[in-house]
């Protein structure tokens, strides 16, 4: 535990020196993402020793905070979620040097909650007391609030900061509810596992809290908005990871609780499922690269969320074998997801930074002006697909395997919603397919659309190699993640209390052929092998020649001629018109002599236009009723302060 | 693992070329007139592997590796699927979603390679193959699990070739709609007539073949062998289903099942035969209708 103690202080240490280095650029982001490297190391060390090793840290120093001490400890769980922390943020680190290089400003600040972010995101998957733990989550919330609003001149950014600020307070503010009555059933802030069971009441307000931060449906709407406005490894690492954190506190609020009713399963895979299907038709609908990125991440939670609730209903109803891999496959998918999203936002950074523009209506044609940042994103876009051999297949399949499994031999409510979850999750699918192929297609195919598309360059060697890494990741993993899956079986156990023998007895038979899926990868490398020689071998020596595309007999094809986003998905749009409200505007032609045309469209957030805006709106005007209290008048504030301490002093007398 | 389970995706490599000839032949007896030979694509994937071909200047690498690309995915994804009681060669509980994904994938590469090309009539094949794609996604996964629930396994290799005539007698409804949604789901992956018009003369109402109208020589060869062996994939799966017949010895079962297949060749053909291409709407409602019927042959399982 000392090691990662010394490592936490580098990492923030590393930062606050930054922060006085300011405003020389290159030493003060060298200096910051030497600390995040160094630390990451130290911990990933500790960590990789309890993941595999088995056995637990802790350390604990009492502060004067009631209820509060330094209570740190090092479990499966954590050791767990400590390695797409930290190898991600580690990558972003280095491709935000180059990221950053051209930019103007006081990078020493940004490095410096760069810093605090990780550091913070450390601690809470380590914290072991409520209190450090919402100390940690306060820290993590605001430094990543300062890192979203970098560039502060721009309005939407600062109200994109509002928005996320706002939310996650709301959040904050169910968790701590949830952490006081938790307190106050186990008598004590620290995080103990309970055995009772619990009232669902108190785990809602833990999914509400956390939910908001993980971005479940309908607590999402932060996450369109503040994900494009932050520098890309920002939200590389927000999208990647942090909110992730949300899934952790999810997954203790689970051990804390104890056994939870069988409701709450109900309503974990209903969040699930709205967040997936929605998530990806609103990602869908989007033109803005980031912002679709930002709506993929809503709906990958969604599936997280949908293996976690396939886990409680594993659990509540008894059948081991579903509460298994409901489990497995949503710390398999905080895995996948990490990789590939972050990799597309880091590839989605390097287009913006390489063209100017997100919208993808602009770009086009960038796959040869990019060859890396093209092809490291057609590797993400399949992985998070969930296509074979990816890695995002191997999460999916646990999903479907443990809802086949359960969904073919239970009956009752069990089989009804392993059946709505291998249906939904099916129509994911599907929606995922069409988004990604809409996203790649017309960013890095074709010709480019504009000016804008026309002067893409690759990006330079500090920003290429971290997407590189992580696609290759996203390979290896689809590769040997079969292989894998049995060994997060600790965490499982460590989240469930099943023993090694009911996942033999249960899942043993299963895991066994596990491993045909890597032969499968393999097999369709081989053919492609075969293929594609075949292919060269057959057009050796033979007329390969250059020409137009076809365009049934037109020779002067132009770029404008091409399908867009817009008309990309408008089958999509038609059909789902009633839940996405997509606005369209359009100059249509008419005349002998048609004026110029043109054609918008646009799907702002359901959530945010019909239910918190006018909500808040509601609350203002409600709350304006009650501006008389609030003159400037200090005496005044510290008289209301007193009166509140007199009558709770008279409460406390008289109870 | 016998010589039995190498011969199964050996029939399908050698015999999915002659699937599309039984279509059209059938097609042709309908419409009065001789039709072409019923090795044609035999002899067309002959011509095309001898010939040179033709870029367009604005397509990258994505355009010529996802031919090869996608008949690979196609060929693993036969070695997943048993016929005639015969397990496949990768037979695992959950291959159903491994199949699933690696038809995926060869959409996934030959949209993309439409793409590539910039050119709106293969973009727009590529949005409404998509589209087809992700509302028929459901009914095949809902379908399948429909009989899996009926078997209580989730292997394909597990579930086809226990499946008996005493099961279809048992629970008709159920199965009859399950194999009824993926009939339609055949129909839509395959691009036949209602959902799609292979034999279309008009890019603007051509979906699949919209997609591919830049590839040439072994590209497209590739292309034409892989939808066949696809269509030979989906109609096993149906034959399995269609035909649970066992005779006892596998040669025979799989003679039985060879013919089942062409046998829903023949259905194909008949359908496409008295139907015409349904407008895109209605498309819809037919893949939202198979994703319903999958959904109470669930619902009739479940008692």
């Amino acid at each position: 535990m000392i090691l990662i103690l010394l490592a936490l202080a580098i990492i923030v240490g590393s930062g606050f020196l930054s922060l006085l280095r300011g405003k020389q650029v290159r030493s003060a982001s060298w200096i910051g993402v030497t600390g995040v490297w160094l630390g990451s190391v130290l911990i990933l060390y500790a960590a990789g020793s309890v993941l595999f090793k088995g056995g637990m840290e802790s350390w604990r120093r009492e502060i004067t905070i009631p209820g509060g001490a330094l209570s740190l400890y090092l479990d499966s769980l954590s050791a767990f979620f400590l390695f797409p922390i930290l190898i991600l943020s580690s990558l972003a680190a280095w491709y935000g040097t180059g990221y950053l290089k051209p930019s103007k400003k006081n990078l020493g600040v940004h490095w410096f909650f760069y810093n605090l972010l990780v550091a913070s995101m450390v601690t809470i998957v380590l914290a072991h007391n409520a209190i450090l733990f919402l100390m940690a989550w306060e820290a993590m919330t605001l430094a990543s609030f300062f890192l979203v609003t970098f560039d502060q001149e721009k309005e939407t950014v600062r109200e994109a900061g509002w928005i996320y600020l706002v939310a996650s307070h709301l959040g904050t503010g169910c968790l701590f509810i949830f952490f006081l009555l938790i307190g106050a059933q186990h008598d004590s802030l620290e995080f103990e596992r309970s055995n009772a069971t619990a009232n669902g009441g108190i785990f809602l307000l833990a999914l509400i809290g956390f939910g908001t931060k993980a971005g479940l449906m309908p607590l999402h709407v932060w996450l369109p908005e503040a994900h494009p406005a932050a520098p890309s490894h920002v939200s590389a690492l927000m999208s990647g990871v942090m909110i992730k954190t949300g899934i952790y506190g999810l997954l203790r609020a689970c051990e804390l609780c104890g056994s939870l009713p069988a409701w709450v399963a109900w309503v974990v895979l209903g969040m699930g499922m709205a967040s997936g299907i929605l998530g990806i038709l609103f990602a869908l609908s989007q033109h803005n690269l980031k912002r679709l990125l930002a709506y993929s991440s809503v709906e990958n939670m969604g599936i997280i969320a949908i293996g976690l609730g396939l886990g409680l209903l594993g659990i509540s109803h008894h059948v081991p074998g579903l509460a298994m891999l409901g489990f497995l496959a949503c710390l398999a998918h905080i895995i996948n997801h990490a990789s590939y999203k972050g990799l597309l936002f880091l590839c989605a950074g390097a287009t913006g930074h390489a063209t100017g523009t997100l919208d993808m209506n602009l770009l086009g044609g960038l796959l040869k002006r990019m060859p890396w940042t093209g092809a490291t994103f057609a590797a993400g876009a399949a992985a998070i697909c969930g296509l074979p051999p990816f890695n995002g297949f191997i999460s999916e399949f646990l999903i479907f395997a443990g809802a086949f499994r359960a969904g073919t031999t239970s009956n009752g409510e069990v089989a009804i919603l392993c059946l709505a979850v291998i249906a939904g999750l099916a129509f994911i699918g599907g929606l995922a397919v069409a988004a990604f192929a809409k996203a790649f297609g017309t960013t890095f195919l074709g010709e480019p659309r504009s000016e804008y598309a026309r002067q893409g360059h690759e990006v330079e060697v500090s920003m290429r190699w971290p997407i590189v890494l992580l696609a290759s990741l996203c390979l290896i993993l689809g590769i040997t993640g079969p292989l894998l899956v049995p060994k997060l079986f600790p965490v499982v156990s460590g989240l469930t209390g099943y023993s090694q023998e009911i996942f033999q007895r249960e899942l043993g038979p299963l895991m066994a052929v596990l491993p045909k899926i890597t032969l499968a990868s393999l097999v369709f490398f081989a053919f492609f092998a075969v293929c594609f020689a075949l292919r060269r071998w057959l057009l050796l020596g033979r007329v390969v020649e250059q020409n137009t595309t076809w365009g049934c007999g037109y020779l002067r094809p132009d770029a404008r001629i091409q399908y867009t986003a817009s008309s990309f998905t408008q089958p999509f749009g038609d059909l789902f018109h009633w839940v996405l409200r997509t606005q369209r505007w359009m100059a249509a032609p008419s005349g002998f002599f048609p004026k110029p045309t043109s054609f918008r469209s646009e799907t702002p957030d359901l959530c945010q236009g019909h239910l918190y805006h006018p909500a808040f709106l509601r609350l203002n005007w409600g709350l304006s009723k009650l501006r008389w209290l609030q003159h400037g008048k200090v005496q005044l504030y510290v008289l209301y302060i007193a009166a509140v301490l007199m009558i709770l002093l008279v409460w406390k007398l008289a109870v | 693992m016998s010589v039995a389970t190498f011969i199964v995706p050996l029939v399908g490599w050698l015999l999915a070329p002659l699937l599309p000839g039984v279509i059209n032949r059938v097609k042709a007896k309908f419409a009065g007139r001789r039709g072409q030979p019923l090795f044609q694509l035999y002899f067309d994937l002959w011509k095309l592997l001898r010939k040179g071909a033709v870029y367009s200047h604005t397509v990258s690498w994505i355009f010529w590796t996802a031919p090869s690309a996608g008949c690979a995915a196609i060929l693993t994804a036969s070695l997943l699927m048993p016929l005639g009681g015969t397990p496949a060669l990768l037979a695992l509980p959950g291959d159903i979603i491994l199949f699933a994904g690696l038809l995926g994938l060869a959409r996934f590469f030959t949209v993309l390679a439409a793409l590539d090309t910039g050119s709106s009539f293969e973009g727009m094949g590529s949005s409404r193959e998509v589209f087809i794609a992700a509302l028929a996604e459901p009914a095949l996964l809902l379908s399948l699990a429909a009989i899996a629930r009926k078997i209580t396994q989730y292997s394909l290799s597990e579930i086809l070739p226990a499946l008996s005539l005493w099961d279809w007698l048992q629970s008709t409804p159920a199965l009859a709609l399950a194999t009824a949604a993926l009939f339609i789901v055949l129909l839509a992956e395959n691009c036949r007539i209602p959902v799609d018009d292979p034999t279309t003369h008009l890019e603007l109402t051509m979906i699949h073949e919209a997609m591919v109208l830049d590839h040439g020589g072994p590209d497209l060869a590739f292309i034409l062998y892989s939808a066949s062996l696809k269509l030979w994939l989906m109609g096993s799966l149906l034959a399995s289903l269609l035909v649970p017949v066992h005779a006892g010895h596998w040669a025979l079962d799989l003679a039985i099942a060879i013919v089942g297949v062409f046998g829903v060749g023949v259905i194909v053909g008949v359908v496409e035969s008295c139907l015409a291409r349904l407008r895109m709407p209605i498309i819809l409602q037919l893949l939202v209708g198979a994703s319903t019927m999958a959904a109470v042959a669930l619902i009739l399982l479940l008692r």
